[in-house]
């Protein structure tokens, strides 16, 4: 039984599901670790999902039987473009107006989830539309590793770019000033802020920064994985991702393991289900959910959460 | 120590209490272009969307059901937000507590039906505190975050209820059927909440205004479970503001650290918050199952059953300025908006995904527009102590 569930494309396809995660996941890290949580991800998401999808039908030519580059490239600059519009009005939310960001989020997440669904019954009548979206593309040699060359080499751009990000991530924020001083900013903002380090304008660039990425997260589900856009499509993949920064530890690495898990844990269900294999599938839906409040409990040992995360920072007179 | 306030204070309190009403009017003009952007007319859909919901006496009906959960959430949100709790988890506790209704009602619906209501609506609010009090118990205890955890056991509590409503508890009837639908028993009619028409209609003619209007309250669908919420907010704002136990609440909500010297028990009040808070999500888990549902259906997971309301009762107390007897309006108001948003659809065919959006922006402007009171009322204290202080240096001076 252990031979049927686990094999080399259920792990591809774990590696692959961890792509939404991944981008939502990385970019909230940017956010959090500058001291600001952003909870409306999920909402960005489907708007990111939407627009992309529909960049890629509107430019793909009529009757088109594979993917088609110009489409693709311009729903992924159109998810960016999406993104980078959310992520500011999310900044100037809860930067500026230094709104209480548990509720603010649930605002941006509502307003996301509406508005996503507005546009896909005014644009496809609320019907499913596929399109072609990211092809796989084969790495040269590593691709024909045995085994590992299935699950980890024969993927599509996307998948790279977000596995790609994480030695980004950890570089940006260890090993250049960008990255001091977002650490800086949302572990003691007074002293970034005396230090000549302007605690508006590093927020304003982290939570820009994650709207753009969770949108490419809504994005890489609709024109890579799934090809489809369908309503409140994510699913709460935006909410896990938020956890997943916790459980992670505001760090890239453990972001990216806290990714695998819980896509690994969803490759797996889709298999035990085409398999029919009678284990009630309700019980592996919510074992991801189980195991990352245990890990929060672990988590929250530890003391490197940023000091100032959901503090708004206002400076004295 | 009396402070002689200046006279601008009324005036900045006035404008304070109409910030709400602006954040609605603000999203309701934004949601005039999204309504153009479907080709349709802002004013003949608003105009729909308020016939939907205050038309007719049935639309009235409708919206005061609607409203109803709401209101239940919206005064437990009350609670723990002023216990210094987020609670997201409305959601999950609804579920719980409708399980636990349904289940009681089905295991006693030979009993006597007035009893077991009762069972089933206690039964509900245990289960809803039960499953709010798990994350009191981590961030009390474990330090976890509540956002997170209230998140995550909105989740488990929905593939705990397909689960249930899949194998324990399915009807008899479905589970030998060839494509079984995953849905429990209905519950008895007995076990149906009163419906309150008809002791409305006596009202309208001990009124004399029966004449006046051939519509009978009595066929609506109007059932007692508003009445409820209603003196449960009552009850709610006695707790918070006339009782110990809500005074210790809105004290570790406002500064923990000096309710510890005080000798309070922080963690204990944080777990009471939260359980408070998730027992009348439990309870409206509950009226929702004997006033409209009936049953559990697993298809169309946590929404259908609850429809978004663990999320639309924390809007609906926010902008009731986290006061239970401000949330009775702001859910009617909510309840209005989601009624009249089905009616939006069918006449000017606006899909009702417009209230949705509409509702995430209400919310962002309302705790965007928070810091103008904060600003504000930080200005009135400034302006007060200066005031003060130069009367008290007067007082010193003056041998």
């Amino acid at each position: 039984m252990i031979d049927d569930l686990i094999t080399a494309s259920v792990l591809a396809s774990g590696i692959r599901l961890a792509t939404p995660y991944l981008y939502a996941a990385i970019g909230e890290t940017f956010g959090q670790r500058s001291g600001v949580l952003n909870l409306g991800v999920e909402g960005v998401m489907l708007m990111g999902a939407f627009t992309s999808l529909w960049a890629v039908y509107e430019i793909t030519p009529a009757g088109a039987t594979s993917y088609y580059g110009p489409a693709l490239l311009a729903g992924v600059l159109v998810a960016l473009l999406v993104g980078l519009v959310m992520g500011l009005a999310t900044a100037v939310i809860n930067v500026t107006l230094q709104a209480q960001q548990g509720i603010s989020g649930i605002g941006i997440y509502l307003f996301g989830l509406g508005m996503s669904d507005l546009l896909f019954q005014k644009v496809f009548r609320g019907e499913v539309i596929t399109v072609n979206g990211f092809p796989k593309v084969n790495i040269p040699v590593l691709s024909d590793l045995p085994v590992l060359g299935e699950i980890f080499f024969r993927q599509n751009l996307l998948v790279y770019l977000a596995f790609a990000l994480v030695p980004v991530t950890w570089f940006v924020l260890n090993k250049t000033t960008l990255g001091l001083n977002i650490r800086a900013v949302g572990q003691n903002p007074e002293a970034a802020d005396a230090m000549g380090i302007s605690v508006t304008r590093v927020r304003y660039f982290t939570v820009t920064l994650g709207g753009m990425l969770a949108s490419l997260a809504g994005a890489s589900l609709s024109i890579s994985l799934v090809n489809v856009f369908q309503q409140n499509m994510t699913a709460g993949q935006g909410f896990i991702a938020v956890a997943l920064v916790y459980f992670g530890a505001w760090r890239a690495r453990g972001v990216m393991f806290g990714a695998l898990l819980f896509s690994l844990v969803n490759a797996l269900q889709l298999q035990v289900r085409t398999k029919g294999i009678d284990v009630p599938d309700e019980y592996a839906s919510m074992a991801p959910y189980l195991l990352t409040i245990i890990a929060l409990i672990f988590a929250s040992r530890r003391i490197d959460q940023p000091a100032a995360l959901t503090k708004p920072f206002e400076r004295g007179e | 120590m009396q402070l002689n306030l200046p006279r601008s204070f009324h005036l900045g309190r006035t404008l304070d209490a109409f910030l709400p009403l602006f954040a609605v009017l603000l999203a309701l003009f934004i949601g005039g272009f999204m309504i153009l952007l479907m080709d349709a007319n802002p004013l003949d859909a608003y105009r729909a969307l308020w016939e939907g919901a205050f038309g007719t006496k049935n639309a009235v009906a409708d919206t005061l059901v609607k409203a109803t959960p709401l209101l239940l959430v919206g005064i437990g949100i009350c609670i723990s937000f002023r216990g210094g709790v987020v609670n997201i988890g409305g959601e999950g506790q609804m579920i719980a507590g409708g399980l636990a209704a349904v289940a009681i009602g089905l295991q006693y619906k030979e009993s006597d039906p007035t009893t077991v209501i009762i069972a089933c609506l206690v039964g509900s609010f245990v289960a809803g505190a039960l499953w709010g009090g798990i994350a009191g118990v981590l961030k009390a205890y474990f330090n976890v975050n509540e956002i997170l955890s209230t998140i995550m056991l909105n989740q488990i509590a929905t593939f705990g209820m397909m689960y249930l409503v899949r194998s324990e508890f399915i009807d008899p009837r479905q589970k030998n059927a060839a494509a079984p639908i995953p849905e429990t028993e209905r519950l008895p009619r007995s076990l149906d909440l009163p419906r309150i028409g008809g002791t409305l209609d006596d009202l309208y003619d001990f009124l004399g205004l029966s004449a006046a209007d051939a519509n009978q309250w009595a066929t609506t669908l109007l059932h007692n479970g508003i009445v409820i919420a209603f003196v449960l907010a009552i009850v709610v704002y006695v707790l918070l503001w006339r009782t110990t136990v809500g005074y210790r609440i809105r004290a570790v909500g406002k500064n923990p650290r000096a309710s510890r010297y005080a000798g309070i028990k922080v963690e204990q009040y944080t777990v009471l918050s939260l359980m408070l808070s998730g027992g009348f999500a439990g309870l409206a888990g509950g009226i929702q199952l004997l006033g409209v549902r009936h049953r559990m259906n697993a298809e169309g997971g946590a929404i259908a059953f609850t429809g978004n309301a663990g999320f639309n009762g924390i809007v609906a107390a926010l902008f009731g300025g986290l006061h239970p007897l401000g949330t009775i309006p702001a859910s009617i108001l909510f309840g209005a908006l989601l009624v009249g948003g089905n009616k939006l659809q069918r006449s000017v065919q606006v899909p009702s995904a417009l209230i949705t959006a509409l509702i995430g922006l209400v919310i962002v402007f309302v705790v965007a527009s928070d810091i103008f009171v904060r600003h504000r009322s930080r200005r009135r204290v400034a302006v007060a102590v200066s005031e003060a202080s130069a009367e008290a240096a007067e007082v010193r001076a003056s041998p």
